[in-house]
Order: C-alpha cells, then sequence, then structure tokens
C-alpha cells in the first residue's frame, strides 16, 4: 500500500460522510469536506500515529465569483513521517463568509488565517488574534475578492500631503 | 601639486560664500539609506569595495535622518509606507535632497495595483529620477553625481524666504 | 504647554498626556515600557516593525507588524499571463532571485504537464545555487553587521559581485535576472561562463575560511549569538519555520531531498544540520549550506549533457524570437501565447521549491484560461518571521537584533 491509499483509507475510515470529494489532479491529493469537520479531520490528521500531518505549511482561499459557494478554503499540511503534502479544501456557501479555525491545531495557522480574513475577508470563529496583517486598520476592502479592481478603488488608502 | 603649487607663497583666493559652503556640501552628502526593497541590495552594492561609493564622500549612510541630508528612497513606497516616509523626511533638517532609485519609486513601474504609491513624487520632492529595476550601482552613481552639481549650485539666498519658525518646526 | 497643545492636536492624547504629568518616579520605574522598532531601522532588513513591550531591558511582549511592502502579487498575478509574471518571481526574494524563478516556471511546468529538457534542468540547478550562495552572502554580511562586525559584509558583497557578473553573463542582467522560461531557459550558458563559475568556486572556497576566521576569532561576535534565541525543534515544525532556521533547530528537512525535483537525486550532497537551534547555530548553518552548494555545483558542471534548452511544445513554450521571423509556425505559435496565453487544464497544483530562506511553494488554481484564477505564494520569510514572537520573549532587546538577523526575512518576500 503506497501512502497516497494509506491517506485515503484512513480518512474514509473515519469522515466517509463528511467527505464531499478525492481528487488526485496531478498526483497531489486532495479531499474536500464539509465546513463543519474541517478542525475534526485537521485534529485526526495530525494526532493519527500513522499519519502525523504535523505541519502546517499554507491557509489560503479562492474567489470563485460567480459560484454559490463563492469561497473555498485551501490548507496545504505536511508529514515529516509520510513524507507527503496533503491539500485540504472547504466550501464555504454563507454570507459573510465563516469557518472554524484550524490555529488550535496548528499553531503556523495563525498568520495564515490572518492574512486569508485580510485578503478575503473570511471570518475564522475562535481566532485569538485576528488582525489585518497587511493592509492598514481601517481599509474597508478586501483585496483578493474577484470584485475588487487591481488598480483599487481610489481614496480608499490614504496618502500624505504633498511637502514643499 | 594643487592649490600649494600656485600659491607659492602667502597667496590668497577670493571666492564667495556660497561657492565655498556648495563645495564643501556637494563633496560630503551624508545619505539616509531609505532601504525599502530590492533596490536596497544595489545601493548596499553602491557602498561595498568594488563600486565604493567613498570615492564621492557620500559613503557615511547615516540610519537616523537627523544627521543626513540626502534621502535615498530605494523601493516601492505602498501606502502604508508612504506615511513613514513623508514622516523620515520630515524629520531631517534642511537643506536636503531626495534620490528617487528605481522605476517604482519614481513612477510606480511594474507595480499597477491597488497598494503601491505611484511615484513617491505625489507626496516628496524629487530632485533626481533614476530608472531601472533597480538601478545598477553605477546608475545610482550617476544619481549622485548630478546631485551633487545641484547641491554646488545652491545659493544661501535659496532658504531664504523661509521664516525661522519653519525652519524651527522642520528640525525639530 | 502650548507647545505640546501645538504638536498634539489630538485631543485624546492630550488629555491622556496632561494626565501622566501626575506621575511619580516609582511609576515610571514599575511600568512597562512600549518601544516601537522600524519599520525604518538598519537591522530589520527592509521594512518590518515590530513593537516592543519592554521591563527594563527585557523584552516582555513582541508585536510584528507586517505589511509596509505589501505590493499586491497575488492580485496582479489574477491579471497578467503566465509568462508575464516570470519577472515579477525576481522580487520576491530579491537576493536570490534565480531560485525564485526556478520555482516559479517549476510550479506552472507541473500544472501545464510540461518539462523541460535535461540540460536546462540542469543550467537551472547550476543558477539556483549560484543564487543560493548570493543569498547567503546577503544573509551572513547584513547579520554580521547587525551585531556590530561592519568588515564581514564588505568581504561577502566582494564574493557576490562575483556572482552577479556571472549573472551578467548568462542571463543578461546582474541583479533581477527573469532568466528561465516555461519549458526551459532564456538562452544557453557557453564556455567562458563556465569557466569564470569554475574560477569563482576556486576562490569562494579560501574566502570562506578566511570569513570564518575573521568571525570566530571574534569573541563579541560569539558571546552575542551563542545560546540567544533557541527554537526547539518542536517549536520550529509548530511554526512553520523551514529552510536554514528548521535545519538548525536539528530537523532535517529539505526539499531538495525530501521531494526532488530537476536532477537533485542525481547529486550527491550532505544535508547540514545542528541540534543547537541558537542564533550562533543559525549561522553555522548557512555558511555550511554555501560549500554543499559549491559540492553540487562542481557536480553539475560535470555532468551537465549537451541537447538543448527550451523544450519543443509549441502550444506552451515560446519560440525563439529568430525563429519567429522567419517561419509561419512560429509566429502564429507565438501569436497565439501572447494573446492567449498557455491555456493549463482546469485543476491546482502546489509546488514547492527550497530556497535560499526555506520553501517556496506557489499554489495555482488554473480555469483553463491564460491567466491564472488565483497564485498564491507560500513565502518562506512569512512563516520564518512568525516565530519571531516567541524567540524574543525574555531576550534582551540588543539579542532582538540578533534574533532578526538569525532569522534572515526579505520583506519583498514576506509581504508579498
Amino acid at each position: 500500500m503506497n501512502t497516497k491509499e494509506l491517506i485515503i483509507e484512513r480518512v474514509k475510515e473515519k469522515f466517509s460522510e463528511s467527505i464531499e470529494e478525492i481528487s488526485d489532479f496531478r498526483d497531489d491529493l486532495c479531499f474536500t469536506i464539509k465546513k463543519d469537520q474541517i478542525v475534526n479531520l485537521g485534529k485526526f490528521l495530525k494526532e493519527e500515529p500513522d499519519l502525523q500531518f504535523i505541519m502546517c505549511k499554507d491557509v489560503t482561499a479562492i474567489d470563485w465569483a460567480t459560484r454559490k459557494k463563492r469561497f473555498t478554503t485551501v490548507y496545504h499540511i505536511y508529514s515529516f513521517k509520510l513524507n507527503y503534502t496533503l491539500r485540504l479544501k472547504s466550501n464555504i456557501d454563507d454570507d459573510p463568509p465563516t469557518i472554524e479555525t484550524v490555529s488550535a491545531v496548528w499553531q503556523s495557522a495563525n498568520w495564515y488565517e490572518r492574512e486569508t480574513w485580510d485578503m478575503y475577508g473570511i471570518k475564522f470563529i475562535n481566532h485569538p488574534d485576528l488582525r489585518r496583517i497587511y493592509m492598514p486598520e481601517g481599509f474597508e476592502h478586501h483585496p483578493l475578492k474577484k470584485d475588487f479592481p487591481v488598480l483599487g478603488i481610489p481614496g480608499s488608502l490614504p496618502l500624505p500631503n504633498k511637502a514643499d | 601639486m594643487g592649490l600649494e603649487a600656485v600659491l607659492q607663497k602667502e597667496g590668497f583666493l577670493t571666492t564667495t560664500i556660497d561657492a565655498v559652503v556648495g563645495w564643501a556640501r556637494k563633496s560630503s552628502v551624508w545619505p539616509m539609506p531609505m532601504g525599502i526593497s530590492c533596490c536596497a541590495i544595489e545601493m548596499i552594492a553602491a557602498a561595498d569595495p568594488k563600486y565604493d561609493i567613498a570615492r564621492f564622500g557620500s559613503e557615511v549612510m547615516r540610519f537616523s535622518p537627523r544627521q543626513s541630508d540626502l534621502m535615498i528612497v530605494a523601493g516601492t513606497v505602498t501606502y502604508k509606507m508612504a506615511q513613514v516616509v513623508r514622516r523620515i523626511y520630515d524629520q531631517m533638517p534642511e537643506p536636503k535632497w531626495v534620490i528617487a532609485m528605481g522605476a517604482c519609486t519614481s513612477s510606480g513601474g511594474m507595480y499597477r495595483s491597488y497598494s503601491v504609491v505611484q511615484g513617491i513624487d505625489q507626496f516628496l520632492p524629487v530632485d533626481v529620477y533614476t530608472a531601472g529595476c533597480p538601478p545598477r550601482p553605477e546608475n545610482l552613481l550617476n544619481a549622485l553625481m548630478t546631485i551633487q552639481e545641484k547641491i554646488g549650485k545652491t545659493r544661501a539666498r535659496d532658504f531664504q524666504n523661509r521664516s525661522l519658525a519653519e525652519l524651527e518646526h522642520s528640525q525639530n | 504647554m502650548d507647545r505640546i497643545k501645538q504638536i498634539y492636536n489630538d485631543e485624546k492624547l492630550l488629555k491622556k498626556l496632561q494626565e501622566d504629568q501626575n506621575l511619580t518616579i516609582e511609576d515610571v520605574l514599575e511600568n512597562e515600557m512600549v518601544i516601537n522598532m522600524g519599520p525604518q531601522h538598519p537591522a530589520t532588513h527592509g521594512v518590518l516593525r515590530l513593537v516592543l513591550r519592554l521591563d527594563g531591558e527585557t523584552v516582555v511582549g513582541i508585536v510584528p507588524e507586517l505589511g509596509y511592502l505589501h505590493r499586491g502579487y497575488e492580485k496582479m498575478a489574477e491579471n497578467m499571463s503566465y509568462i508575464e509574471f516570470i519577472p515579477h518571481t525576481d522580487r520576491l526574494d530579491y537576493t536570490g532571485t534565480m531560485c525564485n524563478n526556478v520555482g516559479y516556471v517549476l510550479a506552472v511546468e507541473k500544472l501545464a504537464g510540461i518539462e523541460a529538457p535535461k540540460r536546462a534542468q540542469y543550467i537551472r540547478m547550476i543558477v539556483a545555487e549560484l543564487s543560493r550562495i548570493a543569498a547567503h552572502m546577503v544573509a551572513i554580511g547584513t547579520y554580521a553587521m547587525d551585531v556590530g562586525a561592519v568588515t564581514m559584509v564588505m568581504w561577502t558583497f566582494r564574493e557576490r559581485e562575483k556572482i552577479n557578473s556571472i549573472f551578467d553573463r548568462i542571463a543578461g542582467a546582474r541583479f533581477t535576472t527573469s532568466y528561465t522560461r516555461i519549458g526551459g531557459v532564456a538562452s544557453d550558458i557557453d564556455d567562458q561562463s563556465i569557466a569564470e563559475i569554475v574560477k569563482f568556486l576556486s576562490e569562494l572556497e579560501p574566502a570562506l575560511v578566511e570569513m570564518d576566521k575573521l568571525m570566530l576569532s571574534n569573541r563579541i561576535f560569539i558571546g552575542r549569538l551563542e545560546g540567544i534565541g533557541i527554537l526547539p525543534k518542536e517549536d520550529a515544525i509548530a511554526l512553520g519555520v523551514t529552510g536554514p532556521n528548521l535545519r538548525a533547530s536539528g530537523v532535517e528537512y529539505d526539499v531538495r531531498r525530501a521531494k526532488p525535483y530537476l536532477f537533485y537525486n542525481e547529486i550527491d550532497f550532505k544535508i547540514p544540520t545542528f541540534s543547537q537551534g541558537d542564533c550562533l547555530a543559525r549561522y553555522f548553518q548557512r555558511g555550511d549550506e554555501v560549500r554543499e552548494s559549491i559540492k553540487i555545483l562542481r557536480q553539475c558542471l560535470d555532468k551537465i549533457p549537451n541537447g538543448e534548452v527550451i523544450a519543443n511544445s509549441p502550444k506552451k513554450v515560446l519560440p525563439h524570437k529568430t525563429e519567429i521571423y522567419s517561419k509561419m509556425e512560429e509566429l502564429i505559435h507565438d501569436f497565439m501565447i501572447i494573446n492567449f496565453g498557455i491555456n493549463p487544464p482546469v485543476g491546482d497544483t502546489f509546488l514547492s521549491v527550497e530556497n535560499p530562506k526555506g520553501e517556496l511553494g506557489f499554489y495555482i488554481v488554473s480555469n483553463g484560461s491564460g491567466q491564472p484564477w488565483k497564485l498564491k505564494i507560500h513565502s518562506p520569510s512569512f512563516c520564518n518571521l512568525q516565530a519571531l514572537s516567541q524567540l524574543c520573549k525574555g531576550a534582551m532587546v540588543s539579542d532582538v537584533i540578533a534574533i532578526i538577523g538569525s532569522l534572515d526575512p526579505v520583506m519583498g518576500e514576506a509581504d508579498k
């Protein structure tokens, strides 16, 4: 049994109802899971002795713009034991978008989720410190949403007066 | 060689105060390296043994704005950073000059995006623009020579129209 | 008082200031102090801002504030073709430009399902390793400068200049190279470039010994780094730290070995690790990695095969300029790629490479059009900075400088 089959089997044993999709594009294994199970799945993957996905590499989101479930959060986690990078996804359908934080499972997700909040406006419930990380405090928009123009909204960010 | 050869006895020269002050100012420009991004590395490279900015009397990089008279803005200025750049510029004592190093400092360059200021001349008076992304160290040295020329031409009367209170305020 | 009024026109602040005038000396001694460091601070490597809470000279808390160099890469990437984004990757980690170029094109190639010829891959390895040396030269030099040894930066930049002039020859630019292309590299390297690299390597080895002599006989340097900012193994993993900082904490994780890309599986090299996890270990770590890079470079130069440097895949790879001007087919392909893009299949991929700062990953989502629907940059400096608040807690103020220097963040990459 290779690594991929092992992971799929273990996850299916426990989360067979909440898994929405398993994809394997270009050798990247990806689970799409229901929104309310993401923390449980994360905890399971981290603590299961055979898997041990102890490092969270990345948390981000995708804005699908036209789909009904507009946002998808994406997690990349890594297991030193299996030497494998796994991708988890979770579709969000409520407005404003919210999802449970995984920073309790992986400490490093703290900043990644702050970044995702800053860029997409996805609220992470129970996050210890959900502030903007890149844009200045008081900025009203979330730049990576598809309806935000690349050149920005004039006047949304203040500029100092011209010096003489 | 030099002056001593011409003035064999106790000679004297006549010149204007402005010329002497200008000569002294331009030969010892103390830059404030406002290193923000990529250009900062090329700015360090300009100070390294190969390019050696010390040849132009400007090796004294002062990280305190109060001790410097030339600000080299090296790197992309974002809206968040603009407030800081302006504040540091305000802290520099008069007279002061600004080099906009690189394309994105001068005009936004390749960053046509929501967070980048499209040219620092929107809030700072820029004296010399430097092309390149980032400019080669030679180009920075060229900018320095250009600004030295400009500094050499400054006259005392350039600062006379400013009230004392204004000058004092800008130094506090 | 009038003067204060003049400065603080904010009424709330003024009121607070007036209340503060009743302070006694005991209050001052008891209270903790909050100071601001950066964003313009010579030791914060760019524009990192830290807010420190101090008790005397001991740091009680520290809050890093990022975003002063946030240029909106991910947004811009969504509005340009895959090929147009290559020059932007230079400016991510601007100390080691070639590594970013290589990482990005590998990610796109994985998504599009093409592979570069073997010679191109070897050239990519050579330039990436040269770039790694250049980046570590900046890291070591500025690190030493931060803790007070200014001579070192002159020496390391002397070596870096040699790499820059090699890049000038290979890629046509000394600093922002944009050398790689999707499906290969922009141009072949000639014999003289190889000769220059060999010459450079023979000069670098004695220079490294010299540098070590300079730094390690300096008691102040050792004293300021030894036992400072210890990052245990478990914490390093939990905080997502990668690259030299992780290996200095004793985790033998290197993407080049864990998930070999290019032809790193054909090369024999060690992964240096240290168990102490303090600032000094992170200094040694970088020095050792440079030595390993020299080994890799020597082997690459021996093994480099002859052949093409760009893949033959007309729908995905831009043809050469001379062919566009002389052949009809190539002209059509060029027109299609420039106007409509390379159109990779619908899907998403994540690919990470080992950068001088750590693991650089690109997560690309494609909807089948010529522009990425989403491009996420997983930047190592950002992850490494997250460890800062834990490392600095309980340290002295002057140690904060050493810790930032040892983590070696590049803000262009951390802020994106």
